[in-house]
């Protein structure tokens, strides 16, 4: 790397402060009001440090379903996007040139397109005498339509809509680079199929599935266009139940706790996906080193 | 058939599949947005189903234009001070010679793994707190957090990329150093700015989750209106103004991929 600056003034350390309005910006708008949110929802009514609002949260039965709706709904989002967006990762790899590009397209156009439009476009499709329901029954899969709006399959299905693009498009990356050392590996070793993916392409694909996964996991917990559209008030999630308490209720206490609730779970989600990606990192360099 | 050539062709309808599952439901909102029925039909068979009405009630929809104007304004102020600061912070990181510039790189990208209802609130209670009431203002400040890091970390990723050797070049070659940064380096880092900049944009006008709680009943931002809309009254007026921001996002990617092509924009 070349230790050319951007003028003969500018020594390496000079240089930095430049990154100080950004990083100050960020952490006098981002960084201390999520800390002074965090403060707030452990102070007690009279001041003093106090669980209170956690306690009282996850004792009630309610709040404690929603949250485990919320957790089980991003889960089954992100275990569908793995299973639809693996193959398609790795069949846009081996695929020619043009047809990477038309699938380039189909992932990156509705991925620019607002997410309200397309939640709005699931309503029309899944609605009971909906285009969906007229597939399903034209190809004789049901007799009468299926009820796929207002509950929690209309916002699964929507949901992996919005966020199979994040899946897809690290894994693709990672199954570029691994298309032809795996089959070097599987002619030297004289592996069959199975085994060469479970001992070679899936371990060296995991980066890849580490990092879609934490994306869609992330974005999937803290929805809120998408269940308000396709769900409405009968099935809630925690962003939901969040943003009713501060903007109907007023109830700051309760808000706070659902928010840090939010906030740790998306916390824990990075912290384990670069704890994970670090990992693999070292595991793929000294096994790099062995070979 | 043969193995391979089995693979080939499930691996082939697999593509398109998924194809038909992304696109479908943009190209159902258009078709619907051109339709005759007010039940988000499909204009089908003769002409007389198909009709331009919805776009003409589009624009008689109330309060429709000052969101639509008030999300421009937003988007266009917090994607330009992004496209200062994140770029400031690029140069900084790949120029600098400090510790921690990956954990600063990872705190300014930050703000794009949080939940956006968390960050509205957060900042919701720190405006209040410092009195701040003004909603241009606050949404400004609150869109900033979201957009700068787009600008971050694309002009970083190209910044990194870029050999400053060359600005020596065209230095021995007899340009000024001020020349040769103008003339050599803004040209191969624009498209990383004009990239960066129209998703930034794109953030913000499509954003949600942050500007509900710093907007009020008197100004509201296009897609709070949106689906305020979706919630009281729905009907294909939606499908019309949703078909002018697919075509919104078309004319971003067009331009993005004219200056960078397709695969870099896809790249995380």
């Amino acid at each position: 790397m070349s230790t050319t600056t951007l003028s003969p003034a500018a020594t390496p350390s000079r240089v930095a402060w430049l990154a100080l309005p950004g990083a100050g910006y960020l952490l006098l708008v981002f960084a201390l009001p999520l800390a002074i949110l965090l403060a707030t929802s452990f102070q007690a009514e009279q001041g003093g440090f106090s669980l209170k609002g956690y306690t009282d949260f996850f004792s009630d039965s309610y709040n404690a379903r929603v949250v485990w709706n919320t957790l089980k709904t991003a889960l089954t989002v992100t275990g569908l996007c793995l299973l639809i967006g693996y193959p398609v990762g790795f069949a846009m790899a081996r695929a020619s040139l043009p047809v990477q590009g038309l699938m380039f397209l189909a992932l990156i156009l509705p991925l620019s397109v607002s997410v309200i439009v397309k939640s709005f476009a699931w309503t029309i499709l899944l609605r009971s005498n909906g285009m969906v329901n007229q597939l399903l029954m034209a190809l004789g899969l049901v007799d009468e339509p299926v009820k796929l709006l207002f509950n929690e399959r209309g916002l699964v299905i929507a949901a992996v809509h919005v966020f199979l693009p994040f899946m897809v498009l690290p894994i693709f990356t990672v199954a570029r680079q691994i298309d032809s050392r795996m089959k070097e590996a599987a002619a030297t070793l004289g592996a069959g199929p199975v085994h060469a993916f479970l001992r070679v392409t899936w371990p060296l694909s995991l980066p890849g599935v580490v990092t879609g996964c934490a994306f869609v996991f992330s974005m999937a917990v803290s929805m809120y266009v998408i269940p308000a559209l396709l769900v409405g008030d009968r099935y809630q999630t925690l962003p939901a139940l969040m943003a009713r308490a501060y903007l109907f209720m007023r109830d700051r206490q309760a808000g706070s706790t659902m928010a840090v609730v939010l906030l740790l779970i998306a916390v824990a989600v990075v912290v384990g996906n670069t704890v994970l990606t670090r990992r693999l990192q070292a595991r793929g360099r000294t096994s790099g080193d062995a070979a | 058939m043969n193995p391979t050539l089995l693979s080939r062709w499930s691996s082939r309808l697999l593509l398109a599949a998924v194809a038909v599952f992304m696109l479908a439901p943009l190209l159902v909102v258009v078709l619907v947005s051109f339709s005759n029925s007010s039940v988000f039909n499909l204009p089908t068979g003769d002409f007389s189903n198909w009709s331009m009405r919805w776009y003409t009630a589009m624009l008689h929809k109330e309060g429709l234009g000052a969101s639509l104007a008030l999300s421009v304004g937003v988007a266009l102020g917090s994607t330009a001070v992004a496209l200062v600061l994140g770029t400031l912070c690029a140069i900084a990181i790949e120029q600098g010679r400090f510790k921690g510039r990956d954990a600063l790189l990872a705190f300014l990208v930050s703000p794009l793994l949080m939940p956006g209802l968390v960050i509205g609130v957060a900042l919701l209670q720190a405006l209040r707190a410092v009195g701040l009431r003004d909603v241009f203002s606050a949404l400004l400040i609150g869109h900033i957090v979201i957009t700068l890091p787009y600008v971050t970390r694309t002009v970083h990723a190209s910044l990194a990329l870029f050999d400053m050797r060359l600005i020596e070049a065209a230095q021995t070659l007899g340009l000024s150093r001020q020349r040769a940064l103008l003339q050599v380096m803004v040209p191969a880092l624009a498209p990383a700015f004009l990239t960066s900049g129209l998703f930034a944009f794109l953030a913000s006008m499509d954003n949600y989750p942050i500007s509900i709680f710093l907007t009020d009943a008197r100004n509201k931002t296009l897609p709070i209106e949106v689906l305020r809309y979706l919630e009281e009254s729905p009907d294909p007026t939606i499908a019309a103004i949703s078909s002018c921001l697919i075509l919104l996002a078309v004319v971003v990617l067009f331009v993005a991929e004219r200056m960078v092509g397709m695969r870099r924009l896809a790249q995380f």
